[in-house]
């Protein structure tokens, strides 16, 4: 049996007027991974996120979420995800009453004991009103109400971005709680890339509106090193190299520090090669963007899947 | 039961932190045979890191022979930690001490020697985890 990704998208792309806010974007991602979504702010993270929960039609290509369309089958694939804002927008006035109220008049897999549980293990009254929670609480009750859904796929745009360090640890502990209680998906968009390493097992990098990275965090580690040697020109580099895909370069006069993506060759004995950590394969990637400006001729940015 | 910890900085990959800090309390008989280790969701509950990475090193445990999964009730430790003999022991510094000199003697420095064992021992674990 076949297992149909959460998430597919084929040559997606999302236009604001002239402007491309997401641009031939393919990915895949893997049934019960968590996935993080990185890049810089206006990379269109939140453009897909909106495409794949059907809050926005695609201008071009495909989108399939738990194998269905989001605009033309809603029905089918809305009940089965789950979305956390950005804001962790709740009816402020409410008391959380209220809003597992409305959560189950929304939801027809509502688990109301799910929720109620979740609250009390987090010491949340359940006469307090929206507006009188903490931030760290907040984000907290936005992720109660999204996991009282039961969904196979959860959605979350930036959901630790506002909070404090201790509110940000509470919350992605509960998150892996639910993970760890099995059947779900998660798809997370975060410029914070340290936490992200030991939260997520894939990774997808967007940047420009375009993918340049996808795949799971250990062969992204795996596949990236630093290569220190002897000075290479700029235009020797991609001869020397031609094996692995260099990332970043920069050179002194004497050496030549080069950041690749192995392509299964060995390294040349002269050259140190290193472990790099996650946010520098994040930051290399990202910083490719205005080395392709100023060498439009080099290709570098084939996207591994 | 016993609890872990991460250090974030130590380079070490966070499923191995989980491996080599079982294996710790093996050693020191914190964990006897028969404790169980704690639970997928208590490990991520604690410390905020992914599932699968404790249940990676949970399976290496398993294929050590250390630790026993037990269907539906969790993981369970097996064994105590089979150590060398003495004799094995001295033996096999006394051939490591001979390497190390034969590699002096081919002008490598304590620097150079450590990082050669180091990428040696890497590439070895390396194709055998393969």
């Amino acid at each position: 049996m076949t297992v149909i990704p959460a998430v597919q998208t084929h040559a997606l792309g999302k236009r604001y007027g002239s402007r491309w806010a997401l641009r031939d974007c393919s990915l895949a991602i893997a049934s019960g991974s968590v996935t993080a979504l990185v890049g810089p702010n206006g990379a269109g993270k939140t453009t897909l996120l909106h495409l794949l929960i059907g809050l926005s039609e695609p201008s071009a290509g495909e989108v399939r979420v738990l194998g269905w369309s989001p605009r033309e089958q809603p029905q089918v694939v809305l009940p089965r995800v789950g979305f956390v804002a950005q804001e962790h927008p709740l009816y402020r006035g409410f008391s959380l009453a209220e809003m597992l109220n409305v959560g189950r008049k929304l939801n027809a897999h509502w688990d109301e004991g799910l929720a109620r549980e979740r609250l009390a293990r987090l010491d949340i009254p359940l006469g307090q009103k929206v507006h009188r929670l903490s931030s760290g609480q907040q984000a907290q009750v936005a992720l109660t109400l999204a996991l009282a859904k039961r969904p196979e796929l959860l959605v979350l745009d930036e959901p630790v971005a506002a909070l404090d360090p201790l509110a940000r640890r509470e919350f992605l502990q509960s998150l892996m709680e639910a993970v760890a209680e099995g059947g779900l998906t998660v798809l997370l968009s975060s410029h914070i890339v340290s936490e992200l390493e030991r939260v997520c097992d894939h990774l997808v990098i967007l940047a420009a509106g375009g993918v340049r990275l996808a795949g799971s965090i250990e062969q992204i580690l795996a596949s990236h090193r630093l290569l220190v040697g002897p000075r290479v020109d700029p235009d020797g580099v991609a001869r020397e190299h031609q094996k692995h895909a260099v990332i970043q370069e920069s050179h002194t006069e004497r050496q030549t520090t080069l950041l690749v993506r192995l392509n299964g060759a060995g390294v040349d004995v002269r050259w140190r090669s290193d472990d790099v950590g996650l946010e520098e394969v994040v930051l290399a990637y990202l910083g490719q963007q205005s080395m392709r400006r100023t060498e439009p001729e080099r290709d570098l940015t084939e996207v591994a899947s | 039961m016993i609890e872990f910890r991460l250090n974030s900085r130590s380079g070490v990959p966070t499923y191995l932190q989980l491996v080599q800090q079982v294996r710790h309390a093996v050693r020191l008989g914190l964990l006897q045979p028969g404790d169980q280790l704690p639970t997928v969701k208590e490990v991520v509950g604690g410390l905020a890191i992914n599932p699968n990475t404790v249940l990676k090193a949970y399976r290496e445990l398993d294929h050590e022979g250390l630790v026993e999964a037990r269907r539906g009730q969790g993981t369970f430790v097996l064994q105590g930690l089979t150590t060398t003999t003495p004799a094995e022991h001295a033996a096999l510094r006394a051939a490591l001490l001979r390497w190390i000199e034969r590699a002096q003697e081919a002008g490598f420095d304590e620097e150079g020697v450590a990082a050669l064992f180091a990428a040696v021992v890497r590439s070895a674990f390396i194709e055998e985890a393969a």
